[in-house]
C-alpha cells in the first residue's frame, strides 16, 4: 500500500518533470533554429559553407561583412537581450505574485532607458558610461517604486500602480529628450522608445553577454528560493529561505541584466512581460520556470525580429512585433484579473 | 518518536508597526505536547506565534531552542526543526498537490543533492497522514478549502519538523472539517511525538484538543496550564469579559464553557 502511493506520486512527478525537459529542450532547440535563421537570413542570402567560413574567421568578399559585423551582432544582441528579458521578467512576477509586477510595466526598463538616452543622445557617452548609468537608474527606479508604495503596509497593487505612473512619466522623459536632440532620426528614436536589434555593434555587446553569463546563472541556482518565495514572506521563512537576502540579490540581479540589455537594445516591448506566463503555461507550474522563461524571450526576441525583418514590406524593429503581441495579452489580463477581483 | 527539546522565551517583548503587542511573556513549551494559545481578538495571540517562529524580531528578551537563541540558528538548519502553518498561507497558481507538499521538503535539499528518494518517502508520508494520497495530481485550484488545509498542513509535515507551529488551522472550515484537523493534529503527536503549539479560536476546542493552555490577555500571560486547571469562569471573564458557566463536557470530560448572554438564560445559577 505504502509503495503503491509512492509510486503513485513519484509517477505524477516523474510525468511533470518530463514535461518540463521536454518543454525546455524544444525552446533551447527553437532558439538555436532562430539563431541560425538569423545568420543565414537577409536581403542577400549566401550558402551556408559560406557563412560558417565568414564565422569561423575566413575572409570573404560581402559575406564576411553582412555575416560579422551586422548578422552576428544582432542575433547576439537578441539572444542575450531576449534571455536578460525573459529571466528578470518571470523572477519580478514570481517574486510579487503578480503578472503586471514585470520591469516592462513598472517602469524599470523605462528608467534604464531614459538613462541611456541621456548619455547617449545629451552627454555624446558611449559604452561603459552607458551601462554604468543604465544599472543605476534601472535600481533608482526600483528604489523609488519601492519606497513610494510602501506606505504603513506594503501592497503589490499600489506598487504596480505606482511603477505604471512612473513608466509613463519616464516615457515621456525619453522622447522629450529625443525631440530636443539635433540628430532625431526615426530609427534611433524607436530603438529607446520600443526596442530594436538594429545598429547593435560588436563593440556594444561585451557588457551584455558578460553580465548575463555572471548574473544569469545565480538567477537560476536561486529559482528554488523563489519557488519558496511564491508561498508567502510567511511560509517562506518559516521553510528556512531568508527571505531579505533573496530579494536583494535577485532583485540586484535582475535589474543589472535588464538594464544592460535595455542600454543595447532599448526597451524591448512586453518580452519581461509575455515570457514568464508562456514560460509557466508551456512547462507547468511544479518546477522553476527560470530557464524556460529566458528561452522563450530569446524565441520571443529572435522570431519577432525576423518577422519585423522579412515579413513586411517595410522593415519594422523588433519591439513593434513584440509591443503587436502584448498588448492583447495585456488587455485580456487585465480583463480577467477584473472578473476574478485581483485588481 | 520525535526528540525532546527545550523551547523557551523569556521576558519577550515584540508587536509591528512600533506598536509593542507582546509586553514581557515568558514561557516553556511542553515539549511533545499539545500546547494552545487562547486570548481575545487582539490579544496578541497571533503575534506572539510569530514571534516564537522568528517571523517577528523581538525587540527585547529572548528565545531560545535547547539553549540556542533562535536568531542564531542557521534559517535553513532551524527550519527542519520548527516548521510553522501560517493563517492564511498564499497558493501559487496552477500547481498540482504533491508538487506543493513537495516544497516542504526545501530545509532538506541543497542545489546540488536535487531531489531525492528520501523527499518521495516524505511527501508520501506526509500525504497518507492527511489523506490526500488520491489528490496528488490535482491541481490546487481544484480543491475544496478542507482539502487545501489538510495540503498545507501536508506541506508542513513533508518538512518533518519536531515542532510544528499553526496559525488558527481551522479558520474558515466547517465544524466537521475542524474535528477532522484537530484530530489528525492529534494523531499526528500521539503517534509520532510531534511538540504542537497552535493559535485556535474556539475555546471549548481548545480544551478540548489542548494539553496545555497558554492563556493570552493585553499582551501578557495570564495564566497558563492543563485545561481543566487554567478555563474557568473567572479567566473567561478576565480574558474575554464573558459571563459563562463552565461545566464537564459530557463528550470529552474537558471543561466547556457556556456562555451568558443578555437573552435565553434560565435555570442554572452558580
Amino acid at each position: 500500500m505504502n509503495n503503491q502511493s509512492i509510486e503513485f506520486i513519484m509517477a505524477g512527478r516523474r510525468q511533470r518533470r518530463r514535461r518540463w525537459i521536454l518543454v525546455t529542450s524544444l525552446l533551447a532547440a527553437l532558439a538555436c533554429l532562430l539563431c541560425c535563421a538569423m545568420l543565414l537570413l537577409g536581403s542577400t542570402i549566401y550558402p551556408v559553407s559560406d557563412v560558417i567560413r565568414a564565422l569561423t574567421g575566413e575572409h570573404l568578399k560581402g559575406v564576411s561583412f553582412a555575416v560579422n559585423t551586422i548578422r552576428l551582432p544582432r542575433m547576439l544582441a537578441g539572444l542575450f537581450a531576449g534571455f536578460a528579458f525573459g529571466l528578470a521578467g518571470y523572477t519580478f512576477q514570481t517574486m510579487l505574485r503578480n503578472p503586471l509586477a514585470n520591469p516592462n510595466v513598472i517602469g524599470i526598463t523605462s528608467g534604464s532607458s531614459a538613462a541611456a538616452v541621456f548619455c547617449i543622445i545629451i552627454l555624446h557617452a558611449s559604452g561603459a558610461i552607458v551601462s554604468i548609468a543604465s544599472v543605476i537608474a534601472g535600481l533608482a527606479t526600483v528604489l523609488l517604486i519601492y519606497i513610494l508604495s510602501k506606505g504603513k503596509t506594503f501592497s503589490v497593487g499600489r506598487l504596480i500602480l505606482i511603477g505604471i505612473g512612473i513608466q509613463a512619466m519616464l516615457d515621456a522623459v525619453i522622447s522629450y529628450l529625443l525631440l530636443v536632440s539635433a540628430q532625431q532620426d526615426i530609427p534611433a528614436a524607436l530603438r529607446w522608445l520600443t526596442g530594436s536589434l538594429n545598429g547593435s555593434g560588436m563593440q556594444e555587446l561585451p557588457p551584455l553577454i558578460i553580465t548575463v553569463i555572471v548574473l544569469a546563472p545565480i538567477v537560476i541556482v536561486l529559482g528554488q528560493h523563489l519557488s519558496i518565495l511564491e508561498l508567502g514572506e510567511q511560509s517562506a521563512s518559516s521553510l528556512g529561505v531568508d527571505t531579505n537576502k533573496t530579494r536583494v540579490l535577485l532583485i540586484l540581479s535582475s535589474v543589472c541584466m535588464i538594464a544592460m540589455a535595455t542600454a543595447t537594445t532599448g526597451p524591448i516591448a512586453f518580452v519581461s512581460f509575455l515570457s514568464g506566463p508562456i514560460a509557466k503555461r508551456l512547462a507547468g507550474a511544479g518546477f522553476s520556470g527560470v530557464i524556460p522563461a529566458g528561452l522563450v524571450g530569446v524565441n520571443l526576441v529572435l522570431a519577432s525580429d525576423l518577422i519585423g525583418q522579412f515579413a513586411f514590406e517595410y522593415r519594422f524593429p523588433v519591439g513593434i512585433i513584440t509591443g503587436l503581441l502584448g498588448a492583447p495579452y495585456l488587455i485580456f489580463l487585465l480583463i480577467r484579473m477584473n472578473r476574478r477581483g485581483e485588481l | 518518536m520525535k526528540p525532546t527539546h527545550i523551547f523557551q522565551a523569556e521576558q519577550v517583548i515584540a508587536g509591528h508597526d512600533h506598536k509593542t503587542v507582546i509586553k514581557g511573556v515568558s514561557l516553556v513549551i511542553p515539549s511533545n505536547k499539545i500546547s494552545v494559545i487562547i486570548g481575545a481578538n487582539g490579544c496578541g495571540k497571533s503575534t506572539l506565534l510569530k514571534t516564537l517562529a522568528r517571523l517577528i524580531k523581538p525587540a527585547s528578551g529572548t528565545i531560545t531552542l535547547d539553549g540556542r537563541s533562535i536568531g542564531k540558528i542557521p534559517p535553513k538548519q532551524l527550519a527542519r526543526i520548527l516548521g510553522l502553518l501560517p493563517q492564511s498561507p498564499v497558493v501559487p497558481e496552477g500547481i498540482s498537490v504533491a508538487d506543493l507538499v513537495g516544497r516542504g521538503r526545501f530545509p532538506h535539499q541543497s542545489w546540488l543533492s536535487g531531489w531525492t528518494k528520501k523527499d518521495t518517502e516524505a511527501v508520501a508520508e506526509a500525504m497518507r497522514i492527511m489523506d490526500i494520497t488520491e489528490l496528488a495530481n490535482h491541481n490546487i485550484d481544484e480543491l475544496s478549502g478542507g482539502q487545501r488545509q489538510r495540503v498545507w498542513i501536508a506541506m508542513a509535515l513533508a518538512q518533518q519538523t519536531d515542532i510544528l507551529f499553526l496559525d488558527e488551522p481551522t479558520t474558515f472550515l466547517d465544524i466537521t472539517y475542524q474535528i477532522e484537523i484537530l484530530d489528525l493534529l492529534t494523531d499526528l503527536n500521539r503517534k509520532y511525538g510531534t511538540t504542537i503549539v497552535m493559535v485556535l479560536h474556539d475555546i471549548n476546542l481548545s480544551a478540548r484538543y489542548a494539553d496545555h493552555i497558554f492563556a493570552l490577555y493585553q499582551g501578557e500571560l495570564l495564566a497558563e496550564g492543563e485545561p481543566s486547571k487554567v478555563i474557568t469562569s473567572t479567566l473567561v471573564k478576565d480574558i474575554f469579559g464573558l459571563d459563562c458557566t463552565v461545566i464537564k463536557d459530557p463528550v470529552s470530560g474537558s471543561p466547556l464553557v457556556l456562555p451568558k448572554g443578555r437573552h435565553h438564560v434560565s435555570g442554572l445559577n452558580d
